[in-house]
């Protein structure tokens, strides 16, 4: 049975710098998350915590009700993460050994498919590997890994448009043929939002959101038209920031629409994406040139 | 099958619409199976979670129906289905689009009706 992933507290600081400072949410079995946040916003020791190859400074991660620093749970975590954690020599093959000796049951024939579709051999050495090739043998060992909970950290970081289709497809395969929590940790916001059915927006080594993207997005309102009508309307809403051209104002609104007020004739709405939402919200509020 | 998307409503219900767009122009004859939340989730790289609500849309509507094991068909009458609810919404999402419009235009009734006319005769509806 598969268990919830609980997060609470976390905090971690190396010497005086906080990196992550009071940060809780859970993740749920079988759903596909989106962990953003800028660079340096503590995404990356996040999950060095969750994976349990730091340590945290206070707070706790739990597996169901145990610790995830015990046998039982770890072999339920896989993190593909940084590159450094392999020794110099290691081949694509041998990667995939290892996580079959931690993990087991590794889907070996999806794996070396998947090698072929980006163009890799599983005798090539990791090391030598350029950044996209690098991020290539990283998505086809971590789908393929038969654990609960799948941590991607920058997985479409280096890949051409044709290799980004490729991992989408087989992310979505894998899941769909072992349906188990995948996080995709990234600042490429733009490709993942359809992928992603829930996420945690880290800024400032905080958690600002954590929410179903539709609830995100159903929030996220363009108000324009003439500026003074478009202050008038939005006048007591959660305005993240405001694009001028000439007199017509765009307010970048985070907020449900009230019903009662009405939009005059000059005034649209449409909606953005969770791109710009990112924007906005880790901006702090800064006016925007258009 | 083709598929577009905009920022302008919710992923799901697009993806309702879109499908169902295909039942009322035939893309999907009432009877034929249509294409699995597998499929389609992997196809467009949409969440499996959000695609199936999509569906979802349509099967509360009665427009499509599980067969265990089989997969989602059309069910008979969807297309009349959809053509009643369409005229339902017809009056609302153009007639009154037009006329709020046409308000702002300064058009009156009479240079309405001449323009639907003109349409007509232009060729705008192909038969």
């Amino acid at each position: 049975m598969m268990e919830q992933l609980k997060i609470s507290h976390l905090s971690k600081k190396f010497g005086r710098r906080v990196i992550l400072d009071d940060v809780s949410f859970t993740l749920e079995p079988a759903k596909i998350y989106g962990l953003l946040g800028r660079n340096g916003a503590g995404k990356s020791t996040l999950l060095n915590l969750i994976s349990n190859r730091i340590f945290p400074t206070s707070g706790s991660i739990k597996l169901g009700d145990q610790e995830v620093n015990t046998d039982q749970t770890l072999d339920k975590i896989f993190l593909i993460g940084e590159d450094n954690l392999y020794y110099k020599q290691v081949k694509i093959n041998q990667m995939f050994d290892l996580a079959d000796g931690a993990y087991g049951n590794f889907d070996y024939q999806n794996a070396e498919q998947m090698l072929k579709q980006f163009e890799l051999d599983g005798n090539q050495k990791f090391a030598k590997l350029s950044t996209g090739q690098k991020t290539a043998a990283k998505i086809s060992l971590a789908l393929n890994v038969d654990a609960d909970y799948i941590f991607l950290d920058e997985p479409v970081l280096g890949l051409d448009a044709n290799h980004r289709e490729i991992f989408y497809q087989e992310l979505i395969k894998s899941y769909q043929k072992r349906p188990r929590t995948i996080v995709l940790s990234t600042h490429l916001i733009d490709e993942i939002q359809q992928l992603v059915e829930h996420v945690i927006l880290i800024d400032r080594h905080r958690v600002l959101e954590d929410a179903d993207v539709q609830d995100l997005l159903d929030r996220a309102y363009d108000i324009s038209g003439p500026a003074k009508l478009v202050d008038q309307y939005t006048e007591g809403l959660n305005v993240l920031s405001t694009t001028d051209l000439g007199n017509i104002r765009t307010a970048h609104v985070f907020d449900q629409l009230p019903e009662d007020r009405i939009l005059p004739d000059q005034v649209q709405i449409g909606h953005y994406d969770l791109q710009h939402l990112f924007i906005y919200l880790t901006n702090g509020g800064q006016q925007e040139d258009a | 099958m083709q598929f577009h998307f905009n920022e302008s409503t919710p992923l799901y219900q697009q993806i309702a619409s879109q499908l169902e767009e295909m039942i009322f122009t035939g893309g999907f004859d009432e009877g034929s199976q249509v294409p699995s939340t597998t499929q389609l989730s992997q196809q467009l790289h949409i969440n499996p979670a959000t695609v199936l609500k999509g569906m979802n849309i349509l099967v509360d509507a009665g427009l499509i129906e599980k067969h265990r094991g089989r997969g989602m068909f059309v069910r008979t009458g969807a297309r009349q289905k959809i053509m009643e609810e369409r005229k339902e919404s017809f009056y609302k999402d153009y007639v009154k689009t037009l006329l709020v419009e046409a308000h702002k235009l300064g058009i009156n009734k009479q240079h309405l009706v001449e323009l639907i006319e003109r349409g007509e005769h232009d060729g705008t509806i192909k038969d």
